[in-house]
């Protein structure tokens, strides 16, 4: 990959720095992956025992609803797909970054799965709340 | 007229070895299978998706989710999350560990991948023992 610098080996270092972002949100993707590393840890254990009970067990719309609408159950649940959410959407950025090498594609890719995960999350949590409220 | 580039000619550098060159290690074994777990549960998101949207549209909708995931194969898928799960988790907090400056001698390492190996297996166990 040729970065924008070395087109133009004559310019400063402060023309060759702009442009390239910002340095100030730096720690912010790495933060934030292991504040939602921490809440996923507890809120999957809940998830995946109580989903792999109700699926296991062949659970019925009428079980499963009155389940989900509980409040406890409700809450756990959003803030359960908020955080998984948001630490796949931080990781699969990561993947993305380290293997795609092709700039368009990438920033293609980057924006659609971004999308995806926000699209798909949003449509989880309306989900959720039609059903519990 | 041909147009002077400004940059230099890359020179043909060697490679670094190939992959699949490497004997299996504690150290990088668990490492890629981490990233693997972890893009594979990104994509199971969509079966979470397709749960709760199923549900919330209705009986119909969701008795179709339903019939796929007590299939064999949808059986077979959730093992996997589950499977995918566990791992991700424990080694998840294995690099927790490494962030904050522990386990880094070698043999601590290495003995923290057996310690994530046997405890995905033993969670799986205590997932899925009750169901059988």
């Amino acid at each position: 990959m040729t970065m924008k610098w070395e087109k133009t080996p004559l310019k400063s270092d402060m023309a060759r720095a702009q442009g390239l972002g910002s340095a100030k949100s730096g720690t912010e993707h790495w933060m934030m992956q292991r504040i939602t590393a921490v809440s996923n840890a507890v809120l999957m254990i809940w998830a995946i025992f109580s989903l792999v009970g109700l699926i296991g067990q062949g659970v019925d719309y009428q079980t499963f609803t009155l389940w989900l609408a509980k409040p406890l159950n409700a809450i756990l649940m959003v803030l359960f797909i908020v955080s998984t959410f948001t630490h796949a959407c931080l990781g699969a950025q990561v993947i993305t970054e380290d293997y795609v090498h092709n700039e368009g594609f990438k920033t293609l890719k980057l924006v659609a799965q971004k999308l995806f995960f926000i699209g798909l999350g949003f449509a989880c949590v309306f989900s959720i709340l039609k059903i519990a409220l | 007229m041909t147009q002077k580039s400004n940059t230099p000619k890359k020179r043909e550098r060697p490679l670094s070895p190939h992959l699949q060159i490497y004997a299996p290690q504690m150290t990088w074994v668990p490492s890629i299978m981490h990233r693997i777990a972890g893009g594979a549960l990104a994509i199971g998101t969509l079966m979470i998706a397709w749960m709760l949207i199923a549900a919330a549209y209705g009986p119909e909708q969701f008795e179709c989710f339903m019939d796929f995931a007590t299939h064999p194969v949808g059986l077979l898928m959730l093992f996997g999350w589950s499977v995918a799960l566990f791992y991700h988790m424990f080694n998840g907090i294995r690099h927790l560990f490494w962030d904050m400056g522990y386990l880094f001698k070698l043999q601590n390492a290495k003995r923290a991948g057996l310690v994530v190996f046997a405890a995905t297996a033993l969670a799986t166990l205590l997932l899925w023992l009750p169901l059988i």
